[in-house]
């Protein structure tokens, strides 16, 4: 996995992704279909399942905001939880619906795990570029990526140093730490500080490339082309998620 | 470690295939327009300075306060990229930030990117800026007017980010509305104190080292500002009392229902906020006050937006 064309995983990735979102609600052996394809997928990116799952699961709280369509008027009712007051009807419809979006979101994740793991971030922006986006952006986006460490860095450095200089305690009448405007005012200027190292930095980057001939031209080399057994692969993988597509379709909606 | 804790990066599988292609579309345009407008600016400098502008904002998001308790608020960031560069440099800021997040760190799907780009690189700059712009005007770019100005435009970018996505949401029929509009936006008004307090911070520290960048004046007050102030506060004012208002029939409807044809009238094609009650809040009069504030801010958004475009024309 680690030695495919990083255009053709892009292009891999967002039909898969594509495919699965577009499925229709309920279709259950797809999905088990494509668990597995997925999976297929995940051990062959020789990632280890623990990493990719891992990965894969730290989005899901997000399913909270989809928990409430369990309750709604879909169909024939599965249950009934009582809450005080309220009752909750569980439908059968809105089951369905919130376990597709769940797994439908789990598998997309899986595969955007992947892709950037399997990848090296040069060739994915080259993959970007050969998407057709704008050359302007993908600059950017290399730039952001070189010195996110840096700044991730810096940011790291300051937490600790925050954290030597503050107070914990363990008696819960004590708060530590200052009142809510000085602690917004110290984090904000955490904050400051590494907006104006930059803006600063940026200054410096610009002069250092300007001396080495930079001209607002990017140039790189190009890539070397695709063998007509990826493109096979990939050809053939498109037809089978739009086949799956069709007759997932067809049957469940 | 650098993933953002806010429940604002929607991931795959929430949205619908159209409510996903729709606002990949209009992010396009907005990313477009930028980046035209940063080309006629014709400053080459600017684009180093916009990828570290992202790779700050990305490192800022990991820096916390504890606000109450087990909670923690930190930063999106909109307002600040917007308040530091202006508002075009800012959206490619954010879009950075956010297409990053979601191609490394997944933090947010492939395919809702367009959606999430929205909410958080167009939307919430747009919205900071504007508001920034309004006060600091209004007070004459002093330096309590920057930092109110700071503070609002940030509460304000993740107010009505957390509202388009609950939208997007239940527009896509992931989550039923009269429920996740009043969570999202509950919740999320309180982590905007948060990224206000932190904005606030951070725009302190700027105007300590580098207080050029901010741009602060000793002007008066700008003119007409006092104008600007009553009018609003009369506005809000009418509409805090507004719940008090007279049920009866206005005059179209009394003498529809007279003559005996209200039933002719149809239903609207789309609901968004019917008869001026917001959706999701069970105490009618708050739903009606909320739903005029809702409805005086946008007003004012698009006369102010109107009065820019006519503006510019004049000046060439």
């Amino acid at each position: 996995m680690h030695l495919v064309d990083a255009r053709i995983k892009l292009l891999l990735t967002l039909a898969f992704i594509l495919t699965v979102s577009l499925l229709p609600s309920g279709a259950w052996p797809v999905y088990v279909l494509l668990v597995f394809l997925i999976i297929g997928f995940d051990m062959l990116s020789e990632l280890g399942m623990g990493y990719i799952l891992k990965r894969s699961l730290f989005s899901l709280p997000f399913i909270l905001a989809a928990l409430p369509i369990i309750f709604s008027n879909n169909g024939p009712t599965a249950g009934v939880i009582s809450l005080g007051p309220w009752d909750l009807v569980i439908t059968q419809g809105g089951l369905e619906r919130f376990v597709s979006i769940a797994l439908k979101s789990w598998i997309s994740i899986q595969a955007a795990v992947i892709l950037a793991s399997t990848t090296p971030i040069p060739d994915l922006l080259g993959a970007m570029r050969a998407l057709k986006v704008p050359r302007l952006l993908v600059q950017i986006f290399g730039l952001m990526w070189r010195y996110l460490f840096v700044m991730a860095d810096e940011a790291q450095r300051m937490l600790r140093a925050r954290y030597a200089r503050s107070g914990t305690s363990n008696n819960p009448d004590l708060k530590p730490g200052g009142s809510i405007p000085w602690r917004a005012q110290v984090a904000g200027g955490m904050a400051g500080s590494l907006f104006v190292r930059a803006i600063e930095r940026s200054d410096r980057i610009y002069m250092a490339m300007v001396a080495r001939g930079y001209d607002g031209e990017v140039r790189s080399f190009n890539p070397p082309k695709i063998n007509a057994l990826s493109w096979l692969i990939l050809g053939m993988f498109c037809t089978f998620f739009g086949i799956l597509l069709l007759l997932s379709i067809l049957f469940w909606s | 470690m650098f993933y953002s804790v806010e429940p604002m990066h929607i991931p795959d599988g929430f949205l619908s295939a159209v409510v996903s292609i729709i606002f990949w579309c209009l992010s396009i345009v907005g990313i477009s327009i930028a980046l035209i407008k940063l080309n006629k600016d014709t400053d080459e400098r600017k684009m180093p300075l916009i990828g570290m502008l992202g790779a700050a904002i990305f490192a800022a998001q990991m820096i916390n306060f504890v606000v109450i308790g087990g909670t923690s608020g930190h930063l999106m960031g909109a307002a600040i990229a917007a308040i530091l560069v202006g508002p075009w440099a800012a959206v490619l800021v954010m879009t950075t930030v956010v297409a990053v997040q979601a191609l490394i760190f997944q933090d947010g799907g492939l395919l809702v990117l367009g959606a999430n780009i929205f909410n958080m690189g167009i939307l919430g700059v747009a919205a900071s800026y504007i508001v920034y712009k309004i006060i600091t005007r209004l007070s004459g770019s002093k330096k309590w007017g920057i930092y109110l100005g700071g503070f609002s435009a940030a509460w304000l970018s993740i107010v009505l980010a957390s509202i388009s996505v609950s939208l997007q949401l239940a527009v896509s029929g992931t989550s039923p509305i009269r429920i996740v509009l009043p969570a999202m936006v509950g919740i999320h008004a309180l982590i905007g104190i948060g990224e206000g307090l932190i904005t606030v911070g951070a725009l302190a520290l700027v105007f300590a080292v580098r207080p050029d960048i901010l741009q602060p004046s000793r002007e008066r007050f700008a003119p007409g500002a006092l104008l600007a102030i009553i009018g609003f506060g009369l506005a809000v004012g009418l509409v805090l009392l507004s719940p008090l208002a007279s049920t009866y029939p206005d005059g179209l409807e009394w003498v529809a229902e007279q003559q005996g044809f209200l039933n002719a009238a149809r239903e609207p094609v789309y609901k968004i906020i019917p008869d001026y009650i917001l959706p999701g809040i069970s105490n009618e009069a708050l739903a009606t006050i909320l739903a005029g504030i809702l409805g005086i801010c946008l007003i004012l958004i698009i006369g102010l937006i109107m009065a820019y475009a006519r503006r510019k024309r004049q000046t060439v």
